[in-house]
């Protein structure tokens, strides 16, 4: 509270980043966990919330006119203008949100302030929800070939490792000991994913520590422990997922990649996924395409190619395929590594099991995936993420790719996931929010030092709770796609590789699909089930009639009216929108009959829900309730409103502004 | 001429197909006065493949020994490849597929040979008519009136012999009117916006030349259709410099002293062979295998093609946003009036008419705003994209259309009756196929060939409910507003339903298909069954109230 100068600020503008012209006054808030923004006006007095943890900048503009502009990014994609009307207001509110955006301890975010009220026992039963040993179990180790290994029952050999790692069984400590010397910050090889089918397996490490020439024979027993767990093959992939350069580099430092004449039976690859800093860059600019204003199509695309973000999503993509391909097609078990081993090969690792196992592509698998290959192998989420003020050289979009990776395969395989693409957006954000803690700190032990279970709650139960909003209709257990390995074409003509706008412009609603086929089905799919369960109703009301006819037995119940209770999916409001800015031309031309009839403006005002980003996620004041009305839930929801139209005079606006 | 002269080689055995995503299969290849017929009877599965000769665009041979080897890139983008043994006979068949393939005679098309094998329920040639329309029209304004000027084709060769022409102008003024336009394409009734009583106009442009030429019934025309006191749009398909560049060649727009009360917008469409270019070189990049995503994107960039895509759009938003939201009537054209601003006339109309989005109504604007409205289908889709003859004519301009109103499908899933296959059909009979329905340029062309008696009609075939139900959009519900889709890059996408067609593994997508359809089947079926046993109770609880009352 301490870090807020301005509370409360009146009459700023919030713009429309679409339409510059097209602003809403209204009152800026800063509390101690949220920047809030109400409009003004009596009816609706739609709210924007914006968590504090999703800020990823803020710009203040050179003063004009009108007041002091205020430009605020956050992690999630959405871009706020806002624009203050006395320059030192503004300056104490940007003065105030660079610290409350850069919080420096864990107890300052807000899943520590954050209540759900559920009690003691639903938030302990929360974190149970996902249970990497029930996982590893239901892989089928330990086995012949696995055991669970306790050398880092203390963190005492990794600490940036779980402390139940799966080993080798021929590995001993002394072998995983002395391997893990070798190895950059001491991460060993260990299982992350056994396919039981044939006894092939990822595992995961670091980089060993090589230089031009140093071996260690503990580190070339655990290859070959490695290599003996799947008596089918003889020999491992060894998966180097950077580019060549890089690890060569790398050995002037005395860090590299493996020799192939010094591990016996090893084949090695490199992959060529460039670093967290490309990375970084490569989304900056794809982002910095994104915010253009009325960009051209060659303008975006142009944008698109030389940020690189789709060739790096490819990358990733096709080291999955390598991998899923050597474990399920050659049964060959794989070493997968980059330098830290945390975040490509975190990438790499998830992207192939998810390929493998149709179980990842459910709801639960893929909870269970991210706690297996990012949470509890100490993928950095705290540096990556900037949950707290770090070094701005550590954050790059690593698990964001991944999800990305994960859409761009739900676009090839529409009934191969059991959830949707709200589902990942989702997660993404909470990634960011900090309301869960699920992503805090960098390694298990960080969180088990900061009691996380103890003192906040877990995303996953939070998501399973509403699993209801996250499922994709297509997805049937019994179909061909959720079975069995997912076989991606590699070629962009074969595998086209698409820009996500549901992400990257996720709160500019006017550039997404106006109707939406998920909401559309699940709507129906609803319906279906209740007319399932008033089928057997009926029917059983039949039979008691006609035993009972003889005996009169008057049987009578409430008729109900299916057509009104479901007239949901019918409706057409999820359609009423308005032209873009279609022409510069048409501006200066006067007139226009306000006598005019304009259905299809008309219905906009039938929506109340003026919500600019999904309560839930935007943390409302109440957040159980606040996840019911999720703006984009129901096809008839405001979820297809495009964003510029949420006013009254929205047609107005169009042609009268700009 | 007997095709059997054409055909050296009519047979040849051990000949193995090769398609993406298909495993190769030996089997014989015939060669018939149409088709090429590819049999396969080796496996369980006995498979055909029949390619009409008028789809194939191109064909490359090569020999290696004495096998030879025929590449065939047919005008709906597939490629297949075919190993024959025995130089002569390959030689043979390439040469015959060329003189096949490249018909001169409209008359020797496979539409004159067919005889359909399904019973004709609706004969689709007289399915469509205007003056159908203009009784609709009739019942909402009395503003119009319908034409009969160019019964003979004689005031313009390229209009079909009845137009609506506001009332207040007789056939004479029309005639005038049509000495003023560029071959004689006076303004006529697209579209009337029941809603405002707007009007959509189309025509050619005015031939003002360099002296600045007025025609008071040209004006008179178009002022007609213009409440009093209120001003009206001209889109203009070109850019202001190439309109001025036109008066040069007798050619021109309207002046704004001459036509006080409009308003004129220039909103660049693509044309001719920048258009046909573009076609090639997106489709070139699309059978590029290489792994390369930079070379992808760039190439994807290169063609121009979603940039032609997002400037159509944007001209028929502009022009739909005039007439539904400025309450103007907007009178749209470009040079001769039968390319761009057909484009932007018909999908205007897919954005503020529900009609028109639906498979009837979607058909109709097809016969009125293209076939009728004198496209010049034989010459624009002569060729398609791997056509290595030098073009003359040719350009995607049909094409363009349908991956446009596919983009505002993709944006409104749930407001079309069609799906995506229906555009996609269409796509590949106005390049290629056994109806009559776009062979010729015009409906005058169209008398001549005496296509209504000689040919099927597409429609004809289309319009039965079996093949009906193929193109039936399962999210489809009627939905009365207008709809606006976002020109936004990010909106847009490439339509891979067309040009990565024959390279992706459609089989996923399919079945995600399939599955939408049994969703919403299964739903209809529970409703239609808990409805009759509603109505089932009801009978007996009545029943049993009598019983009772006794």
């Amino acid at each position: 509270m301490e870090h807020i100068r301005m509370p409360k600020v009146e009459n700023v503008r919030l713009l429309d980043r679409l339409s510059s012209r097209r602003a809403v006054v209204g009152t800026l808030y800063l509390t101690a966990t949220h920047v809030i923004f109400v409009e003004n006006g009596s009816e609706t007095r739609k709210e924007t919330w914006v968590l504090h943890s999703q800020i990823s900048s803020i710009e203040k503009q050179a003063t004009t006119a009108t007041g002091c502009p205020l430009l605020i990014r956050c992690k999630n994609f959405q871009v706020i203008q806002l624009v203050i009307p006395q320059e030192r207001d503004c300056h104490d509110v940007y003065i105030s949100l660079i610290r409350l955006a850069r919080p420096v301890k864990y107890e300052e975010l807000y899943c520590f302030s954050f209540n759900p009220k559920l009690d003691k026992e639903e938030r302990e039963q929360g974190w149970k929800l996902v249970d990497l040993n029930e996982e590893y179990n239901r892989m089928g180790v330990p086995n012949n070939y696995w055991q669970i290994s306790d050398v880092n029952r203390d963190y005492g050999v990794c600490d940036s490792y779980p402390t139940e790692v799966y080993v080798p069984k021929s590995a001993t400590a002394h072998i995983i000991v002395g391997s893990s010397k070798f190895r950059s910050r001491r991460r060993f090889p260990a299982l992350s994913y056994y396919c039981k089918g044939n006894n092939a397996s990822i595992c995961r490490s670091s980089q060993p520590l090589s230089g031009f020439s140093a071996r260690c024979l503990e580190d070339e027993q655990m290859l070959q422990a490695i290599r003996k767990a799947n008596p089918g093959s003889d020999f491992i992939y060894v998966v180097d997922t950077r580019p060549k350069l890089n690890a060569m580099a790398n050995r002037a430092a005395g860090k590299g990649y493996e020799n192939e004449d010094n591990y016996s039976n090893i084949k090695f690859q490199f992959i060529g996924i460039e670093n967290i800093h490309v990375m970084r860059n490569s989304l900056q600019k794809m982002l910095e395409v994104c915010e253009l204003k009325s960009p051209s199509m060659s303008d975006f695309l142009w944008g698109l190619e030389n940020s690189g973000w789709l060739k790096h999503i490819k990358a990733i993509m096709d080291a999955g395929i390598f991998i899923a391909k050597a474990v399920a097609e050659e049964g060959v078990s794989v070493l997968v590594h980059c330098s830290d081993g945390w975040d490509r090969t975190a990438q790499v690792c998830s992207v192939a099991s998810l390929l493998l196992d149709p179980y990842y592509r459910t709801m639960k698998g893929f909870m269970v995936l991210i706690e297996k290959d990012w949470v509890s192998f100490g993928h950095k989420f705290n540096h990556r993420y900037g949950n707290l003020d770090g070094d701005p050289k550590e954050i790059s979009p690593v698990i964001d790719q991944f999800i990305e990776c994960v859409w761009q395969l739900m676009e090839q395989f529409p009934c191969a996931f059991e959830f949707n693409e709200r589902f990942l957006i989702h997660i993404q954000h909470h990634i960011y929010s900090c309301q869960f803690g699920n992503f805090l700190c960098n390694s298990q032990k960080e969180r088990r030092e900061l009691k996380i279970k103890e003192r906040t709650y877990s995303l996953w139960a939070h998501l399973w709770k509403n699993r209801a909003d996250y499922l994709n209709p297509l997805y049937r257990s019994d179909h061909s796609q959720s079975q069995g390995t997912l076989h991606p074409q590699i070629a962009p003509c074969n595998f086209l590789y698409k820009f996500w706008s549901g992400m990257y412009n996720r709160f500019e609603k006017g550039l997404h699909p106006r109707q939406s086929v998920t909401d559309y089905l699940m709507a129906v799919k609803e319906e279906t089930q209740q007319l399932e369960e008033e089928l057997e109703v009926l029917q059983e009301r039949l039979a008691n009639l006609q035993k009972s006819q003889s005996g009169n037995n008057k049987v009578k119940s409430k008729q109900q009216d299916r057509s009104k209770q479901f007239g949901l999916y019918t409706s057409n409001n999820s359609l009423a929108n308005t032209p873009q800015e279609y022409s510069n031309d048409l501006k200066s031309f006067p007139s226009r009959s306000p006598s005019q009839g304009d259905e299809d403006s008309a219905l906009i005002l039938t929506q109340d829900n003026l919500k600019s980003s999904d309560p839930d996620l935007s943390a409302n004041s109440d957040q159980e309730s606040g996840v019911e009305d999720l703006s984009c839930r129901s096809p008839s929801g405001g979820g297809c409103l495009p964003s510029e139209d949420s006013g009254k005079d929205s047609d107005e606006a169009v042609f009268l502004a700009g | 001429m007997e095709f059997a002269e054409l055909i050296k080689t009519p047979r040849a055995d051990n000949v193995v197909l090769h398609r993406p995503f298909h495993l190769a299969v030996e089997g014989t290849l015939c060669l018939t006065g149409h088709h090429l017929i590819f049999s396969s009877r080796r496996h369980d599965n006995a498979e055909e493949l029949w390619l009409l000769h008028s789809n194939i665009d191109s064909i490359d041979k090569r020999f290696v020994g004495s096998l030879g080897t025929i590449v065939i890139k047919c005008k709906d983008l597939r490629i297949i490849q075919l190993d024959i043994p025995g130089m002569e006979e390959c030689l043979n068949i390439a040469s015959s597929i060329e003189a096949l393939s490249t018909l001169d005679s409209v008359t020797l098309m496979y539409p004159f040979f067919y005889r359909p094998m399904f019973e004709v329920l609706e004969d689709g040639w007289s399915s469509f008519l205007l003056e159908q329309e203009f009784e609709l029209l009739s019942s909402v304004t009395n503003e119009w009136r319908l034409s009969c000027v160019n019964k003979e084709f004689s005031v313009c060769p390229s209009y079909p012999p009845v137009v609506i022409v506001p009332k207040s102008i007789d056939d004479d003024a029309l005639r005038k009117v049509a000495l003023f336009r560029h071959g004689g394409r006076f303004p006529v009734l697209s579209y009337y916006h029941k809603k405002n009583g707007m009007a959509m106009l189309r025509s050619s442009q005015p031939l003002t030349g360099t002296n600045g030429r007025r025609c008071k019934e040209d004006e008179k025309l178009v002022n007609a259709t213009l409440r009093t006191g209120r001003r009206g749009f001209v889109i203009d398909t070109r850019t202001l410099t190439v309109a001025q560049q036109a008066r040069a060649k007798g050619g021109g727009f309207e002046q704004e002293v001459h036509y006080p009360q409009w308003r004129r917008i220039h909103k660049y469409i693509e044309r001719f062979n920048i258009l046909q270019e573009s076609f090639i070189k997106l489709v070139e990049a699309c059978n590029d295998q290489s792994h390369n995503m930079d070379r992808w994107l760039s190439k994807l960039e290169a063609s121009n093609w979603l940039t032609h895509i997002k400037e159509l759009l944007t001209a028929a938003c502009l022009a739909a946003q005039c007439i539904d939201r400025e309450g103007a009537s907007v009178l749209v054209h470009g040079s001769e009036g039968t390319d761009s601003t057909l484009q932007v006339t018909s999908l205007a109309q897919i954005i503020l008419d529900p009609r028109c989005r639906t498979i009837r109504g979607f058909e109709a604007l097809i016969v009125r705003e293209w076939l009728q409205a004198g496209h010049p289908f034989q010459q624009r889709c002569a060729q398609s994209a791997y056509s290595n003859s030098k073009q003359k004519w040719e350009a995607p301009v049909f094409l363009l259309f349908l991956e446009c109103v596919w983009q505002i499908h993709r944006q409104f899933p749930c407001s079309f009756e069609f799906n995506e296959q229906f555009l996609i059909m269409l796509f590949e009979h106005a390049y290629a196929s056994q109806f009559g329905t776009f062979l010729g340029n015009n409906e005058n062309e169209r008398a001549k060939l005496k296509l209504p008696q000689k040919t099927m009609s597409l429609w004809s075939w289309v319009n039965r409910p079996e093949e009906l139900s193929r193109f039936q959009n399962p999210l489809y519900e009627a939905n009365s507003l207008v709809i606006w889709p976002s020109v936004a890059p990010q909106s847009l996408q490439l339509w891979e339903g067309v040009f990565l067609r024959w390279n992706r593994p459609s089989r996923f997508l399919e079945e995600a298909e399939e599955e939408r359809i049994n969703i919403i089947k299964y739903n209809k079926e529970l409703q239609a069954r808990v409805n009759a046993l509603r109505r089932r109770l009801a009978e007996l609880e009545a029943e049993d109230e009598e019983v009772q009352e006794e």
